[in-house]
């Protein structure tokens, strides 16, 4: 029966070790043993992008990642997207324009929008709409989404 | 998912003594199809060998053709501008492959390896005349792409062996290739049909061109007929017809949710005219 792994990473900025069996995807080490809930599961195989996360600035669903994988690298979560208690312009844009309705999709679009928005400070629409194609919502409807985007990356560009 | 022990050995010679040590093991790239498999409980390793962590299979180099690791994520491709530049298609269908999140992970050896007929990596690495670099205990072999995927899910690596590398040759400035699949979505689905294709020209003639179809038959499909049947000609549209043609008719699909048989040999035909009319186009010809 293999044994837990240590694991040495940095999550949202700080050294943070834990150890977790290599069976354990990052989403549930994430969730289960580091208590940052905010990283939601929805399919747990891909596709719906509620587990989005970054591993060197780089958005990937945390479902489909080993903890062990995660062992030197700086992963970045939704809890470490805001400044303190100020939001992140994505996070206030979001609030602003309702783009979210129970919310279980809205931590994993705008980890993978602060992503595109650090590489790409104006991103046409359909620049957007393509680079959240891996991220799902089946309450709220895209185009608030998207606007709430646009909106975040105007604010960032001020 | 069942437990197992993990590695992620630092070099080649590491990853074969693990190997030889665990029978039973199973290379992890991306793991986009690996970690989703095991996790419905179709595979069965007591060991995952991480190849990520191997510098060979880190490598994406354009000297002497393009040398691409097995192990080098979608987005990595993507964006190189070397191949953006020089080969357009390669780039195109690494920037199709999954979404964003996907193509952080997702790899063209995991593609070829996992031997899916729907793959999109293979049928475009087949029309650009990809080579596989393969290593084992008993030291390195070469093998045509083509002959790489030998029924859906199986290859031709042996237990023990690892896939190193894809080599595509130097192209002149005259070869242009697409890939092109439908989905019913605009991004994110399973190709009902792929075509990829590459078309060498000369003064105008047809010099070489290749056809490979995905999701059209128990592999990743090459049909050698169809490109062969140009060789000599200008690209008119009859010509370019009649490739489509013998591309469709070497098809074998089956009808499932995400098509019928007739509806997968129809758009066998029109997607393979499509990508060569978009792949002569890249090859400067007027078309
Ligand atoms: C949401 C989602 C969307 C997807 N969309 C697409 C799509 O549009 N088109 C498409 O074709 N696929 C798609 N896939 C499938 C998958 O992402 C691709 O097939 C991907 O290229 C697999 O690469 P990987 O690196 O993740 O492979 P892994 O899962 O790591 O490995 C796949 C297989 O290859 C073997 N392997 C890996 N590396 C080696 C090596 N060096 N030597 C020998 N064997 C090796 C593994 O043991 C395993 O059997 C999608 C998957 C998901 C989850
Ligand atoms: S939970 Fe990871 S992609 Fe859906
Ligand atoms: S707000 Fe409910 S899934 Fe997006």
């Amino acid at each position: 029966m293999p044994g837990k792994v240590l694991v040495n990473t940095t999550i949202n900025g700080e050294a943070t070790d834990f150890r977790c069996e290599p069976r354990q995807s990052l989403l549930e080490c994430l969730r289960d043993i580091l208590q940052l809930t905010g990283t939601k599961e929805g399919c747990n195989d891909g596709n719906c992008g509620a587990c989005t996360v970054l591993m060197d600035g780089r958005p990937l669903t945390a479902c489909l990642v080993l903890g062990v994988e995660a062992e030197g690298r700086n992963i970045t979560t939704i809890e470490g997207i805001a400044r303190g208690s100020k939001l992140h312009p994505l996070q206030q844009a979001f609030l602003e324009e309702a783009a979210l309705q129970c919310g279980i999709c809205t931590p994993g679009f705008i980890v993978s929008a602060k992503a595109l928005l650090d590489r790409d400070k104006n991103p046409s629409e359909a620049d957007i709409r393509l680079w959240l194609a891996n991220n799902l919502c089946r309450c709220t409807g895209y185009d608030k989404i998207v606007r709430a985007v646009q909106k975040a990356a105007a604010e960032m560009r001020a | 998912m069942k437990s197992f022990d993990y590695a992620a050995p630092r070099s080649l010679a590491e990853a074969l003594r693990l190997l030889s040590f665990h029978p039973r093991a199973r290379l992890l790239a991306g793991g986009t199809d690996i970690l989703v498999q095991m996790r419905a409980g179709r595979i069965d390793t007591d060991f995952l060998l991480d190849t990520k962590g191997i510098p060979e299979l880190n490598e994406l180099k354009s000297a002497d053709g393009l040398t691409i690791g097995a192990a080098v994520p979608c987005f990595r491709i993507h964006e190189d501008s070397r191949v953006r530049s020089k080969y357009p298609a390669l780039s195109d269908v690494a920037g199709l492959i999954g979404g964003t999140q996907i193509q952080s992970r997702a790899t063209f050896g995991g593609n070829v390896c996992n031997a899916a007929p729907s793959a999109d990596a293979t049928p475009i690495l087949i029309a650009q005349g990809a080579t596989c670099r393969i290593i084992g205990t008993g030291g390195q072999r070469t093998v045509p792409i083509e002959l790489f995927c030998t029924a859906p899910g199986k290859n031709v690596l042996k237990q023990g062996e690892i896939l190193i590398s894809f080599h595509i040759p130097a192209k002149s400035k005259t070869t242009g290739a697409q890939y092109l699949r439908f989905i019913p979505r605009n991004e994110m689905d399973i190709a009902v049909v792929g075509a990829g294709v590459e078309v060498a020209l000369e003064n105008g003639v047809v010099q070489s061109a290749r056809i490979a179809l995905s999701a059209v038959a128990p592999v990743p499909l090459f049909v050698p007929a169809a490109g062969d049947s140009m060789v000599g000609k200008a690209p008119s549209a009859e010509v370019i017809a009649e490739a489509a043609a013998i591309a469709r008719d070497a098809a074998t699909p089956i009808s499932d949710m995400r098509g019928t048989v007739e509806y997968r040999r129809h758009l066998c035909a029109v997607l393979t005219r499509r990508a060569l009319e978009a792949a002569i186009v890249r090859a400067g010809g007027k078309n």
